[in-house]
């Protein structure tokens, strides 16, 4: 039992000089390294929150139908984009929209060199306002997040945003969600 | 000897743990920590080294805050009424809050701008608008109290507000509703066409500061969101984003954002001032309040005015251009040199910017790109000095260091992003916590701003402090920006929501700051300068009450023949002539607040006595060692009794 204690007190004093080194080690590698990981894993995306309606990275995260989506949001590092205020629409390609694309199109998008074009087609997936189908149903045209605009056509009574169907629609606590049959890929300048 | 062992082992354990975290701690602190602290560390006793005012946003005040410690100093009371200060509640402040709806006793405050003197901050006066029921409001920074509000009439949402000339020739108000001019009685859906949007120009008087409406430009009827003045080469023209082009009345967040474009409107006000100075202009009816609060009567009285200037921007041939810019923009930013005009697209991705010099050129050879209500439209094309390419996500405001450098504010991405005037190139961006709105560089709205912090006011604070429940306090973050790149200092609190701040070096503003008011030049009228002049005087069922405070006691301190039903004005003179000693004043029962009374100032407050009974009053502020017994009583007699009017200090009256 005594062994015991003194074992314990022994680790104490080891795993409080471990932590402490690391700690260090940390610090002293600061200047560049870590300033841009504070960048990257801070903001409203980091904020715990169980009690508020899902807003609309956590509803991709939550879905089993978005784990390319919330992949290439995390490569491409736009999570704080999803989880503002907004209002935002989203528009969420399923994984089999993303499947549909030309075969390595999403391992390559996904490589760190890639990143911009990435984020660039992600943004294009986001509209600011809250837009239902209703709405959008009236809309010849949104103006995405990276710039450019979407075209939206009618199709028996319901809106097809850039060609994409909706199959689904989610209230999120900052906006709107609606899961679509296709990748939209925004038109080159 | 187990136990020597063990204790051993533990002091040992402790000692290591100890200096080894000690070490940790320094060198962290060397490099980053510690560097920061001492940054944003002012010692016990001394002095900030600039003043920021904050606008309270919707608790209608401005609040005075210290760079870069972020203490608060003051919430001075400016729309809303203070219970704290006696603001709006003393007979003296009520007519402040007057306006042609009656007493408002509330607004929300927005973007504070101080006076300046050949385009630099001169520290006089600060100007902040009320943007629900239109106003503009003076605070002199002598005595840092509200001392002048006038209402802005065909205005609502006074929101482009309230931004000074570079000689304070005039302080500017547009509106953000467009609505009926004049008002009147018709169906919504006929907005189009028919609403139209005021933009006002408040003329300074230069030596006190008072503001007399000299003209109203009656404009198309879109929504004016922000504005700043031109300076240097472009003072004489001032900036005004808009948005709804559409000229929607409904579901405005879908049918405000249909058009590419929406505009800058441009404004040659120097060539509307020599119009109207000229009899140009139209005298229309009107109605709106203008409060003024005299030092020596320490008073305020409220006129109401009857009529105002108008000009149809068609009447005055290249006064007015629109300059067309990316969906909706909404900060409008002019930089040190006069020269770009920032456009902030917040539903763009890219921040646009304007050339002065190709805007002049463009009026000069015509290139027209169209008309809007026989307002002509500039060419895009030849009005654009460059573009800041996708710098973030819904870009607000933009600040400027004055070292060729602009900061702007981006909400959805949130962050500050600085980036460089003519090549447009991003030089650095840090994130804010959270959804960032305005910034604020002091001096930033002038020739010459003070590029050493930025602050910026987030809208969304979240997980930033301890919880307070649902609601929890706003969060402005401070940006050291006197390198390359920007490093993020402190948090702190504000209060309300602020919509912009204006900042200046304190000591533009510290020699000047009153610290009493003389007691000699109080010409308030029911003053009582010495205890000798203190008495109670009854005019039927009004009584006045000439009442004096000195420490540690009031004079007269008891007063009998007061009946039920009466109406008692307590005018209390503080007599000391002494920094920082004011005293305050309370009543049992009273339907109104404290008082707090400077020294050498005079307050009123009214009490309706109701119930039978010796009363009790206190002196609220600590003033001196014998604050506790800083207190008097009045005597409340049936309403038909017969009870003398009676009051002493000092001696037993019966």
């Amino acid at each position: 039992m005594k062994t015991l204690k003194q074992f314990f007190i022994c680790a104490c004093c080891i795993f409080a000089f471990a932590a402490c080194k690391n700690e260090t080690k940390e610090a002293s590698t600061t200047s560049t390294a870590s300033d841009t990981k504070t960048a990257e894993k801070s903001g409203q995306a980091f904020i715990t929150d169980d009690e508020g309606t899902p807003n609309c990275l956590q509803i991709a995260i939550g879905s089993p139908d978005h784990k390319t989506l919330v992949a290439a949001v995390q490569a491409a590092e736009v999570e704080n984009a999803l989880v503002n205020v907004g209002p935002l629409t989203v528009f969420a390609p399923t994984d089999a929209a993303f499947a549909a694309l030309p075969e390595g199109t999403v391992e390559n998008l996904v490589k760190p060199e890639n990143k911009a074009t990435l984020a660039n087609i992600l943004k294009y997936h986001v509209t600011p306002g809250n837009l239902s189908t209703t709405i959008l149903s009236k809309l010849p045209k949104l103006g995405q997040a990276n710039n450019q605009y979407v075209q939206v056509e009618v199709v028996d009574g319901k809106p097809v945003i850039g060609g994409a169907n909706i199959i689904a629609t989610v209230k999120a606590g900052n906006g709107i969600v609606h899961v679509i049959d296709k990748v939209l890929l925004p038109p080159s300048e | 000897m187990k136990n020597i062992l063990k204790s051993t082992i533990a002091i040992l354990s402790v000692l290591i743990a100890f200096t080894s975290c000690n070490n940790t701690s320094n060198s962290k602190s060397g490099a980053l920590a510690g560097n920061v602290a001492e940054k944003v560390y002012v010692a016990p006793g001394e002095h900030d080294e600039f003043y920021a005012f904050i606008s309270g946003g919707f608790s209608g005040q401005l609040s005075v805050y210290g760079l870069p410690s972020g203490r608060l100093f003051k919430v001075i009371p400016v729309f809303s009424q203070d219970a704290e200060k006696a603001y709006g509640y003393n007979e003296e402040t009520k007519p402040m809050l007057n306006t042609s709806h009656g007493f408002v006793p509330w607004d929300d405050s927005h973007h504070p701008d101080i006076s300046q003197t050949n385009g630099e901050i001169d520290g006089r006066w600060i100007f902040i608008n009320g943007n629900n029921t239109p106003r503009i409001a003076k605070i002199d920074l002598s005595t840092f109290e509200t001392t002048e509000i006038i209402e802005i009439p065909n205005s609502a949402g006074n929101h482009s507000s309230s931004f000074v000339t570079e000689n304070s020739e005039y302080v500017v108000a547009g509106t953000r509703f467009s609505v009926p001019i004049p008002q009147r009685d018709m169906p919504i859906k006929d907005y189009k066409g028919n609403f139209k949007g005021s933009l006002s120009f408040i003329s300074i008087d230069p030596e006190h500061g008072h503001m007399d409406i000299k003209f109203q430009l009656i404009m198309p009827g879109f929504d004016y969101d922000l504005s700043h003045p031109g300076r240097g080469k472009s003072h004489g023209w001032f900036f005004f984003t808009t948005y709804n082009t559409e000229e929607a009345s409904t579901l405005m967040e879908v049918n405000a954002s249909q058009n590419d474009k929406d505009f800058i409107a441009a404004v040659n006000w120097k060539k509307i001032e020599e119009y109207v100075n000229n009899g140009g202009g139209t005298k229309m009816p009107a109605k709106y309040a203008h409060n003024v609060y005299d030092e020596a009567t320490h008073s305020a009285t409220s006129t109401m005015k009857k009529e105002v200037l108008t000009v149809n921007p068609l009447d005055v041939p290249g006064a007015v251009y629109f300059l067309p810019t990316p969906k909706s923009p909404h900060g409008c930013d002019v930089d040190p040199t006069g020269e770009y005009i920032v456009g902030n697209g917040k539903l763009s991705a890219n921040l646009t910017v304007h050339s002065f010099t190709k805007m002049l050129d463009a009026i000069e050879n015509k290139k027209f790109a169209g008309d809007a209500y026989g307002i002509p439209i500039l060419s895009f094309e030849d009005v654009l000095a460059g573009s800041v390419e996708q710098p973030g996500l819904g870009p607000l405001h933009t600040e400027f260091d004055g070292k060729g450098n602009a900061y702007t504010t981006f909400f959805i991405s949130s962050e500050v992003v600085k980036w460089k005037l003519g090549t447009w190139e991003v030089v650095d961006r840090q994130p804010c916590y959270y959804s960032v709105g305005h910034l604020m560089i002091p001096g930033g709205n002038s020739q010459k701003p003070f590029g050493k912090y930025v602050v910026a006011m987030n809208k969304i604070t979240k997980d930033r402090y301890l919880p307070t429940g649902p609601e929890v306090t706003q969060s402005a973050q401070l940006y050291d920006i006197s390198g390359e790149k920007m490093e993020l200092l402190l948090d702190f609190p504000t209060i309300g929501e602020p919509h912009y701040a204006a900042g200046c070096p304190a000591d533009l503003i510290k020699p000047r700051s009153k610290k009493l008011f003389k007691l000699e030049d109080n010409k308030h009228p029911y003053a009582a300068l010495s205890e000798a002049d203190t008495k109670v005087v009854r005019d039927g069922k009004t009584v006045h009450v000439y009442m004096t405070t000195i420490r540690s006691h009031f004079a007269p301190d008891n007063i009998e023949g007061i009946k039920v039903g009466d109406k008692v004005y307590f005018h209390i003179t503080n007599l000391e002539q002494d920094y920082d000693v004011p005293h305050g004043v309370s009543m049992i029962g009273a339907n109104t607040s404290e008082l707090l009374i400077m020294p050498g100032q005079t307050e009123t407050f009214l009490w309706e006595p109701k119930q039978v009974g010796v009363w009790p009053f206190y002196c609220t502020d600590f003033c001196s060692a014998l604050h506790q017994e800083m207190q008097g009583y009045v005597r409340v007699s049936p309403a038909n009794s017969n009870t003398p009017l009676k009051w002493s200090l000092g001696e037993d009256i019966e």
